[in-house]
């Protein structure tokens, strides 16, 4: 399968949306791109495993490789693994619901009418910029996708968001870029830092091993840097008001989408590169993931805020990409890169659903509502199931992903990992309480006067939810495919740390 | 051999039986919905029958002993193996399968049975309901989720439906979502169970790690047999002085404890009345609330072989429970709640009795004792719920003041809760009679205290049952208001006469024949001299509870004013809710909550503001250098030369 595929077809759709004449054309050409990369990801999927199962053993596979810039040996390579094809099938699918939901984006209160083009453009850039940042394995290039996907967003929150925008818009941008900067400046540490061989090739980094020293020393600037991206304690504040100000689709792409950037960075640029770096500060970073599980289960507690409340369980939920990570074990690697599926999908949902009400109740205040399942029994049982996934109920995806990661990390037999791991199992509790007492309060309880008539999810909305339930539920039901997956992947990286 | 595909029907119907009503519910069934649910449940209840009946008499003994068979087991979840590097160690996996020995079809039975009358109940009950088809899918998926729970070969499997009947307990809590009560309760049910989880998870994780398995026979042989080496780490790692495989058991008994309602964690079953009546009946009562209960029994040899600290944990719980909520229960005047902290005491007994318990032959009397009490209690409590439902049908109440001189209203009602009550109190020759006097035995042998403990305990119930009675039939005489539509038509009443049947006659079963300790037959010898203490005791509550409740009097208020102290705090279930509410509000919330959101709105988003606003200062104070004058300009440039002149002439000579 051509993997530039991949990142044409977004392209061709985000052209084909400037050219439409009409919002009506905008959303069929918007939706029949997403539909149609919906596809080619599940199709990646199973050609994918066909290779695999016919013994194709190479570590990327549907590799390309052009030359961009020779004199500087900077390569457009691209090729997947399963870590890779299971973020690209997120994205799919986080796409496709966005699309589907952002369908009257035109009627946003703040949102500019006729601008429904732009809009849509800039989704699909951002789109663009993600399977392009997964499928890279030259950081250079790796890096520009990561760009791409960044600059859309200050434009989003900044034209289409809604409360503070301008200042949300400037920190998430600032705050990303400012990760971006430290994740440039580990890139070209391994670039002079490879001997002679100057290079930006993933792979062949990777072949060649970077030097102790070079990786003690720039692993912390692409761990942070990405880190920012996917909300490292403690540079995570761009996380609550970027989503809150962001428009639906736009908090569904960032929480879904921009957050997994940052961990699958984590993951494949700086521990898969710098192993000994990874187990040098591995401690840091459980200990900051940990921060962050606990301390921002109990910060959501007290947010009154739906989207702020789904903003910083985000940030408890990522840290468990980062606890896998940190922990050094393939079991809790794999439960990492599942957490990311799982986080991205579960977190689209909820943004989803928090924008079905909002566009409905006309407030995100948790204490202003009440009693909706009475009127809206679809969108309150997506809310009810969004909520279940985040508590970690089984059947969900999250539950697989969180279990993953704890029994990977107890194998960590000492005193302090056991320590960190039970300090991210009690955020299952906290988490139980701020997702219930949400629930309880706008679903469930005497319906608002003011509620009463209120409309049930229409069609585009039902279909986006279905499509995320469906992936959360898929994943919840018969883990393994996912697992499957992923494993083969986690092992490279895992023998790399292991030293083998 | 058992043939897999009928075993796993019995749990797979009720799941169709969940999404068909879940998703086409509303539209297509809105009416047949009971229906189609009750057939499922049947069809369940054969099967599952069947099974046990193939499985006691037919193919489940060997050589005298009763197997643990496998007939269904698959991947679900594979995880790479621990880096301990242990010889023969595979990779873990969490397992779907189905383990049958003979408590888990033992409780495939009850499950079934219990829930079958329940749903035929419920089609007279929640006639008219606006959300029925509603009720029926939570109520298939709570048996779905309780049969995979009973028929778990796993440890995280148990765990996954472990979660499940927690979340479908939650949802039927709170089934009249627009009471704010049902809502409190069901997020009370769902949050402390929860919290008692995250002792079960933990649990699981240290099991596990010492063992190299998830599977439960696997993990039983490797945690029990002297000679293996995975026993020997568990044993010889300790933690704060006590033992890794202590400490896994304990933490995995706090799972259980949560969702039995042992004390300190039972505040959440009195409230948990709030659900519908005939789901009090069969989550609260006879099946979900003994899933703790059942947990110890699956690890049984573990605890009674390996760890007996832990064991000795589960007896005084157990007993603490029991006797506490007894006394709660004297004081109630919620039928519902009295019938609550009759549960919770229940299974307090059937708790201690596994704590007494040892593996193995005459010893293992109290493992055997405790199943045979699950077993019994399942009946006459659901008939007992179930009658209450009747009773609160009628009067549109479930306050005990509203009621009185109901059995000439309510016959079958009447005579069938008798029964019960008379079951629960150990009256001689009814089915609860045996499965207690059985557990008594079991802790005389081996635990004096809690033997008298459970003496007193038999006299209280027998108090407060017969209190409930008399207040309900007899006392004051009742005066119908309004329409009346009678007892609730055969549909209701069935279900009554059928439990009413087991609550007479399931004490008659050999238990100790079918269930014991290490599978094999155990003659329970029955002592008529030991009966005596307790059936009198019994008797005794029995009478004065006549004697204070029969007639409309004022003795109880003046024994209650007698009693003040001990009366109030009893009747406010000794202030456990209000410590609760203290830790939760005060504690988790304005010391740790709080202060966390304050931190990260202030210090950490402060510090970030702190870095924009200074970056921005910053180049607003010094972009004044830059102005584009060349005079200035020219200014700067001689000024530097000079310093740098200076510099390199006087300071820098070398």
């Amino acid at each position: 399968m051509n993997l530039l595929l991949l990142i044409g077809l977004p392209l061709l759709t985000a052209v084909g949306v400037l050219l439409s004449r009409n919002t009506q054309q905008v959303r069929s050409i918007a939706f029949a791109g997403s539909a149609l990369q919906l596809v080619l990801a599940i199709a990646l999927i199973y050609f994918f495993n066909k290779e695999r199962a016919a013994g194709a053993a190479a570590q990327m596979l549907f590799e390309q490789n052009y030359a961009l810039f020779p004199s500087l040996n900077i390569n457009f390579h691209i090729g997947v693994d399963g870590i890779s094809v299971a973020m690209i099938l997120l994205t799919a699918l986080v796409v496709l619901a966005g699309v589907l939901v952002s369908w009257n984006v035109e009627n946003l209160p703040a949102g500019k009418a006729g601008m429904t083009k732009e809009f849509y453009f800039l989704l699909l850039l951002l789109a663009m910029g993600a399977y392009g940042f997964f499928i890279s394995l030259d950081l250079f290039v790796l890096f520009f996708f990561l760009e791409i996907a960044v600059i859309p967003k200050y434009l989003l929150i900044g034209t289409w968001g809604s409360g503070k925008k301008e200042y949300s818009a400037n920190k998430l941008a600032l705050m990303l870029m400012a990760g971006s900067s430290l994740v440039i400046v580990g890139i070209l540490g391994m670039y002079f830092g490879n001997g002679e061989h100057k290079s930006f090739d993933l792979v062949h980094i990777a072949q060649t091993g970077l030097s102790s020293s070079v990786q003690k020393l720039f692993f912390p600037f692409l761990f942070v840097g990405f880190g920012v991206f996917t909300a490292l304690f403690p540079f995570h504040t761009w996380v609550p008001d970027g989503h809150s100000s962001a428009p639906t689709a736009g908090s569904m792409f960032l929480a879904g989408i921009s957050m997994k950037l940052g961990g699958y960075g984590c993951l494949r640029v700086a521990t898969y590169l710098m192993p000994q770096g990874a187990q040098e500060y591995s401690n840091w970073i459980i200990v900051l993931s940990s921060i962050a599980i606990l301390y921002g289960a109990f910060a959501t507690m007290m947010q009154r805020d739906l989207k702020y409340m789904n903003a910083y369980s985000s940030i408890s939920h990522c840290g468990f990409v980062l606890l896998g990570i940190g922990m050094l074990t393939k079991t809790a690697i794999v439960g990492a890169v599942m957490q990311m599926v799982s986080h991205g999908l579960m977190t689209a949902l909820f943004f989803a659903v928090i924008g079905m009400i909002y566009e409905r109740t006309h407030t995100r205040q948790i204490n202003e509502m009440g009693g909706l399942l009475k009127v809206m029994p679809f969108t309150m049982t997506v809310l009810f199931i969004a909520g279940l996934c985040s508590l970690g109920l089984p059947g969900f995806s999250g539950f697989v992903a969180e279990m993953t990661v704890f029994m990977g990390s107890w194998q960590n037999a000492d005193n302090f990992h056991r320590i960190a791991t039970v300090v991210a199992c009690m955020s299952i509790v906290v988490t139980a309480v701020y997702i219930l007492r949400a629930i309880g309060q706008v679903a469930m309880g005497p319906i608002k006067e003011s509620f009463n008539g209120l409309s049930d999810a229409s069609w585009n909305e039902k279909l986006a939810a279905a499509i995320l339930i469906i992936g959360i539920v898929a994943i919840g039901v018969a883990p393994n495919w996912l697992n499957d997956l992923i494993r083969p992947g986690a092992e490279i990286i895992m023998n790399k740390i292991s030293g083998k | 051999m058992p043939n897999a595909t009928y075993i796993s029907l019995i749990p797979l119907l009720p799941l169709a039986g969940f999404l068909l009503l879940g998703l086409f519910g509303k539209k297509i069934f809105k009416n047949s919905a009971g229906i189609i649910g009750t057939l499922l449940l049947l069809t369940s209840t054969i099967l599952a029958l069947y099974t046990a009946y193939g499985y006691f008499f037919d193919y489940g003994k060997v050589d005298g002993v009763y197997q643990k068979l496998i007939p269904l087991k698959y991947t679900w979840l594979e995880f790479s193996p621990s880096l301990l590097g242990r010889a023969g160690e595979g990779p873990l996996s969490i397992d779907m399968g189905i383990l049958l020995d003979p408590i888990s079809a033992m409780m495939i039975v009850v499950v079934t049975f219990v829930s079958l009358m329940v749903h035929i109940y419920s089609l007279g009950y929640m006639k008219g309901e606006e959300r029925y088809s509603t009720y029926y899918a939570f109520l298939s998926l709570f048996t779905f989720s309780m049969l995979g729970l009973v028929l778990s070969s796993n440890i995280f499997q148990i765990y996954i439906f472990w979660e499940l009947v927690g979340v479908s307990s939650f949802l039927l809590i709170g089934f009249y979502y627009d009471r704010p009560s049902a809502v409190a309760a069901s997020k009370k049910a769902f949050i402390v169970t929860r919290f008692a989880d995250l002792g079960f998870l933990i649990g699981i994780l240290v099991l596990s790690f010492y063992s190299g398995t998830l599977d439960f026979n696997t993990l039983i042989q490797k945690l029990t047999s002297p000679e293996s080496s995975e026993l020997k780490t568990a044993v010889a790692a300790s933690f704060l002085g006590v033992s890794a495989l202590t400490w896994g058991l304990a933490l995995v008994f706090i799972g259980g404890a949560g969702k039995s309602a042992m004390f300190p964690l039972h505040i959440w079953l009195p409230d948990a009345m709030e659900g519908p009546t005939p789901v009090s009946a069969l989550i609260h009562a006879a099946t979900m609330v003994v899933a703790g209960v059942y947990l110890v029994a699956r690890l049984f040899p573990v605890f009674a072989i390996s760890a007996p600290d832990a064991l000795s944990i589960v007896a005084n719980v157990g007993a603490i429970s029991a006797l506490f909520a007894a006394i709660i229960a004297c004081t109630q005047t919620d039928i519902k709640r009295v019938l609550a902290y009759s549960t919770m005491s229940q299974i307090g007994y059937m708790m201690f009795a596994l704590g007494v318990s040892k593996y193995g032959g005459e010893e293992g009397l109290g493992y055997t004792a405790s199943m045979f009490h699950l077993f019994t209690h399942a009946m006459f409590k659901a008939l007992l719920f179930l009658g209450a439902g009747a009773v609160i049908h009628y009067v549109h109440s479930n306050d005990m003041k509203d009621m009185g001189g109901l059995r000439k209203h309510l016959p079958i009602t009447h005579i069938t809760f008798l029964l019960a009550c008379l079951s629960i109190a150990g009256f001689p020759l009814l089915a609860g009679f045996f499965s207690k006097e059985e557990i008594l035995l079991a802790a005389y042998q081996q635990n004096t205290v809690i033997y008298w403990i459970a003496l007193i305990i038999s006299g209280l119930t027998a108090f407060y049952m017969f209190r409930l009675y008399f207040s309900i039939f007899w006392n004051k005489e009742y005066h119908a208001h309004g329409e009346h539509h009678g007892e609730g038509g055969a549909v209701m009443m069935l279900p009554l006469l059928l439990l009413a049947v087991g609550a007479v006659f399931a004490g008659y079963i050999p238990f100790g024949h079918f269930v014991s300790s290490d599978g094999k037959p155990l003659e329970s010898e029955f002592h008529l001299s030991f009966s005596i203490a307790p059936v009198s005791l019994g008797l005794i509550g029995i009478l004065t509870a006549m004697w204070l409740y029969k007639n409309e009097n004022k003795k109880p208020a003046k024994l209650a004013a007698s009693l003040s102290g001990l009366y109030k705090s009893a009747y406010h279930k000794f202030y456990i809710d209000e410590l609760y509410l203290f830790i939760t509000k005060k504690v988790l919330f304005n010391l740790i909550a709080r202060p966390a959101a304050w931190f990260d709105k202030t210090v950490v988003d402060g510090l970030v503001n702190f870095t924009g606003n200074t970056t921005q200062d910053i180049s607003e104070r010094i972009k004044g250098i830059q102005s584009g004058k060349v005079q200035q300009y020219a200014i700067y440039f001689l000024v530097s030369a000079v310093a740098l002149a200076v510099l390199f002439i006087y300071v820098w000579k070398t």
